[in-house]
C-alpha cells in the first residue's frame, strides 16, 4: 500500500472542504436518496436543492429532455421553502461530515435580503446565491444576467450575510467575466459557475416544444467545453476563489478544471447517469494527484500550462 | 447497490417489442411488483438511463423480464443486446403496486405497453379471484397471452380494429364487466387517456384502483425533481415525483389534466 501524501482539502474563502468535490444545487436534493447509495462524508460539500423563501410548485411537465451528451431541464425551482428546509433537512445532513451549501433564489431583492439574513442564522457552512437560474419568470436570472443586477443583489445582501457568500453565475450572456467582477466588487467571497445554458427541444412528431415550460436549462457533457472556457477566462480577472462546473463526469474533468483555475468544482447531471460519480470523480482526483505527485489541490488551481 | 448485471436472453415478442431476461439475484430477491428499474442502454447517443418496469421475476433462479417496445435510440440500443453482455441497471426503484390480503377480488386493466408490469402483479398478488382486462391496437400487437393466461382467473383482450378478442377499447370491457361484478381493488397501466378514463369509471362506481403513471426522468431516485405528476395534496393540488412517490399512485390522487 502506498502510503497517501496527498492533501485533498481545499478552503474557499473561509468554507473548509475536506476535498473540492461538491454536489451540484438542484441535482442533489437535500441528500436523502443518495445517502442510501453512498456515505454522504465522502464529499467535499452538497449544494442543496434551490431554496426560496416560500414553498413552490415548479413548472409543468415535462420538465426534462434529453439532448446529444446532455439534458434540458425545466424543474422551475420546486422547493419547500427556507423554513421547511432548515427545519426538516439540516438535522439530516448534519448527520455527515460534509459541507452544507445553501442556494438560495428569490423574486425580488428584498427577497434576497430575506433569505440570507435567514440562511446566516442556520447551521448552513456557505450560501450560494443563486443569480442564475432560467427556469423561473421573475428574479434570479433577471438579476444575474447584468452587471447592475449583480451589484445591486450582492451589494444589499452582504452586510447581513454571515457565512462565505458565493454567487453563482450564468452563462446566458455576452461577456461573464463582466459579471463575475461586479459580483467580486459588491463583496461576493467566492463564484461558482456556470448554471445551465438556456436551450430548447422539438418533437417532430406532435411539431410541440418537448419541455412544458417550451425552454429549459442545457447540463451535461454537452456544455463542458463552454463551461471550461468560462471558468478559465473569470478566473483570470477575479481574485476570489472560482467553483467551477458543466458537465464534469470524473476525476479527470475535475482536473480540467483545476487547471482552468477553479478551487473546487460541482458535479450534477453525471451524477443521473452514474450515481457514484461525485465518488469516482473524488477517487480520480486522488489517483491522480498521487500519480502526478501533487501535495494539494491548490497546486493544481490555475495550473495551465500555455 | 451493485449497478452490473448481465443479460440472460433476448426474445422478440412481435415486430417493435421484445423480452430481455436479466440476471441479477439482487434485483430479482428486491424487486415487487409495479416498481422499475432504470437501465443504461448505450447507443451512440442515449445519454440518460431509461425507465423500465419489471415484468415477471422468477426469484429461485435470481432472474427477471423486462417487457420493452422499441421507441427510440435508447430501446433500440438495448433491443441489439446479447445474452451474456453486462448491462448496467440502476433498480429495484419506486414503490410497487399494493399487495393487500383482504383484497380477494381484483381486476388488472392494461393497455399495449402497460400490460407488462400487470403479469408479476397478477402472479404475486394473493387474491382469490384475479381477472385480466387487456388492450391492444391490432392482432399482431398482443403480446404475453399465454403468461397473462396462466397468472389470473379469466382473462378478456380489446384490439381497437377488432382484429382479436372484442373490437374496442379495454375500458369498454372494463364498463361490461363491473355491470356483473364488482371488485375490491383494479389496478391500471397504459396510455394516459386509458386510465384517465379506467379511473373515473372505477372511482364513479366507488371502486379503489391504482395506477402506474410514466413520465420522463432524470435521476430516478427523487432528487432532480424533473419527473412531476400533478396529484391531490388537501384541497390543493401538488407535484408529486413519479420515480419515488411512484409510479404507482392511488387512482384518486392522481389528477389527469
Ligand atoms: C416508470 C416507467 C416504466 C416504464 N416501463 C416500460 C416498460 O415496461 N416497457 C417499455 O417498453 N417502456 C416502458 N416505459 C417507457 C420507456 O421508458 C420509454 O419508452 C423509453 O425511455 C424510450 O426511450 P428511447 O430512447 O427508446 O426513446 P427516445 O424517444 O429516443 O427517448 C428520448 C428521451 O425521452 C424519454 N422518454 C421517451 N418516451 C418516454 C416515456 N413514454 N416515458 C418516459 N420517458 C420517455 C427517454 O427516457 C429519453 O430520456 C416506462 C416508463 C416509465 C417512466
Ligand atoms: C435538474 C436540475 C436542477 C437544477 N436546479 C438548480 C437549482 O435549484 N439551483 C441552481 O443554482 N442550479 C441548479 N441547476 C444547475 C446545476 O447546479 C449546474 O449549475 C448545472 O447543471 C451544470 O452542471 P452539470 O453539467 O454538472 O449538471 C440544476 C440543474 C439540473 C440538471
Ligand atoms: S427522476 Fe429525478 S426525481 Fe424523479
Amino acid at each position: 500500500m502506498m502510503e497517501k501524501k496527498t492533501d485533498m482539502s481545499v478552503n474557499i474563502a473561509g468554507l473548509k472542504l475536506k476535498n473540492p468535490v461538491i454536489a451540484a444545487s438542484g441535482t442533489f436534493g437535500f441528500g436523502r436518496e443518495y445517502s442510501a447509495l453512498f456515505d454522504l462524508s465522502r464529499l467535499g460539500g452538497i449544494a442543496v436543492k434551490g431554496l426560496t423563501l416560500e414553498p413552490r410548485k415548479g413548472n409543468p411537465p415535462p420538465r426534462i429532455a434529453e439532448t446529444p451528451s446532455g439534458i434540458l431541464n425545466s424543474v422551475g425551482l420546486q422547493n419547500p421553502g427556507v423554513h421547511a428546509f432548515i427545519r426538516d433537512e439540516i438535522p439530516f445532513l448534519r448527520r455527515y461530515d460534509t459541507a452544507i451549501i445553501a442556494n438560495a433564489s428569490g423574486n425580488t431583492v428584498e427577497e434576497y435580503e430575506e433569505m440570507v439574513r435567514i440562511l446566516s442564522d442556520a447551521d448552513v457552512d456557505a450560501i450560494e446565491l443563486n443569480l442564475s437560474c432560467p427556469n423561473v419568470k421573475e428574479g434570479c436570472m433577471a438579476f444575474g444576467s447584468t452587471a447592475a443586477g449583480i451589484t445591486q443583489v450582492v451589494s444589499r445582501v452582504k452586510p447581513f450575510c454571515k457565512k462565505p457568500l458565493i454567487v453563482k453565475l450564468t452563462p446566458n450572456v455576452t461577456d461573464i467575466c463582466e459579471l463575475a467582477l461586479a459580483a467580486e466588487a459588491a463583496g461576493a467571497d467566492a463564484v461558482s459557475l456556470i448554471n445551465t445554458l438556456l436551450g430548447m427541444a422539438i418533437d417532430v412528431k406532435t411539431r410541440r416544444p418537448i419541455l412544458g415550460n417550451i425552454m429549459g436549462g442545457l447540463s451535461g457533457p454537452a456544455v463542458k467545453p463552454v463551461a471550461l472556457r468560462m471558468v478559465y477566462q473569470v478566473s483570470k480577472v477575479v481574485k476570489i476563489p472560482v467553483i467551477g462546473m458543466g458537465g464534469i463526469s470524473n476525476g479527470t474533468d475535475v482536473v480540467e478544471f483545476l487547471l482552468a483555475g477553479a478551487s473546487a468544482v460541482m458535479i450534477g447531471t453525471a451524477g443521473f447517469v452514474n450515481p457514484y460519480a461525485w465518488v469516482e470523480a473524488i477517487n480520480g482526483l486522488e489517483q491522480y494527484m498521487l500519480e502526478n505527485n501533487c501535495r494539494s489541490v491548490a497546486e493544481l488551481t490555475g495550473g495551465l500550462i500555455v | 447497490m451493485n449497478l452490473i448485471h448481465r443479460v440472460g436472453a433476448v426474445n422478440r415478442l412481435n415486430e417493435e417489442t421484445f423480452l430481455m431476461t436479466i440476471d441479477s439475484p439482487e434485483i430479482a430477491a428486491a424487486g415487487r411488483p409495479g416498481q422499475f428499474v432504470n437501465i443504461r442502454c448505450g447507443g451512440p447517443d442515449a445519454y440518460l438511463r431509461r425507465p423500465i418496469s419489471i415484468c415477471r421475476i422468477d426469484r429461485e433462479r435470481g432472474t427477471f423480464d423486462i417487457g420493452v417496445q422499441i421507441r427510440g435510440k435508447g430501446t433500440e440500443a438495448l433491443s441489439r443486446m446479447r445474452p451474456m453482455e453486462p448491462i448496467d441497471i440502476m433498480g429495484p426503484l419506486g414503490n410497487g403496486f399494493s399487495l393487500k390480503p383482504e383484497d380477494r377480488r381484483i381486476a388488472v386493466v392494461g393497455g399495449g405497453i402497460g400490460v407488462f408490469p400487470l403479469l408479476q402483479l397478477l402472479i404475486e398478488h394473493p387474491a382469490s379471484e384475479k381477472l385480466a382486462l387487456l388492450g391492444f391496437r391490432s392482432r399482431d400487437q398482443v403480446v404475453l397471452e399465454q403468461d397473462f393466461q396462466m397468472a389470473c382467473d379469466e382473462l378478456l383482450i380489446a384490439t381497437d380494429d377488432g382484429s382479436y378478442g372484442t373490437a374496442g377499447f379495454v375500458t369498454s370491457l372494463l364498463e361490461k364487466k363491473l355491470g356483473e361484478k364488482t371488485f375490491d381493488r383494479v389496478f391500471i397501466c397504459g396510455p394516459t387517456p386509458m386510465m384517465k378514463r379506467a379511473a373515473a369509471i372505477l372511482l364513479e362506481r366507488n371502486v379503489p384502483c391504482e395506477v402506474s403513471l410514466e413520465q420522463r426522468m432524470g435521476c430516478g431516485i427523487g432528487a432532480c425533481l424533473v419527473c412531476a405528476c400533478k396529484t391531490r395534496a388537501g384541497d390543493d393540488w401538488d407535484y408529486a415525483h413519479v420515480c419515488k412517490d411512484g409510479p404507482v399512485f392511488s387512482g384518486e390522487a392522481v389528477i389527469f389534466d
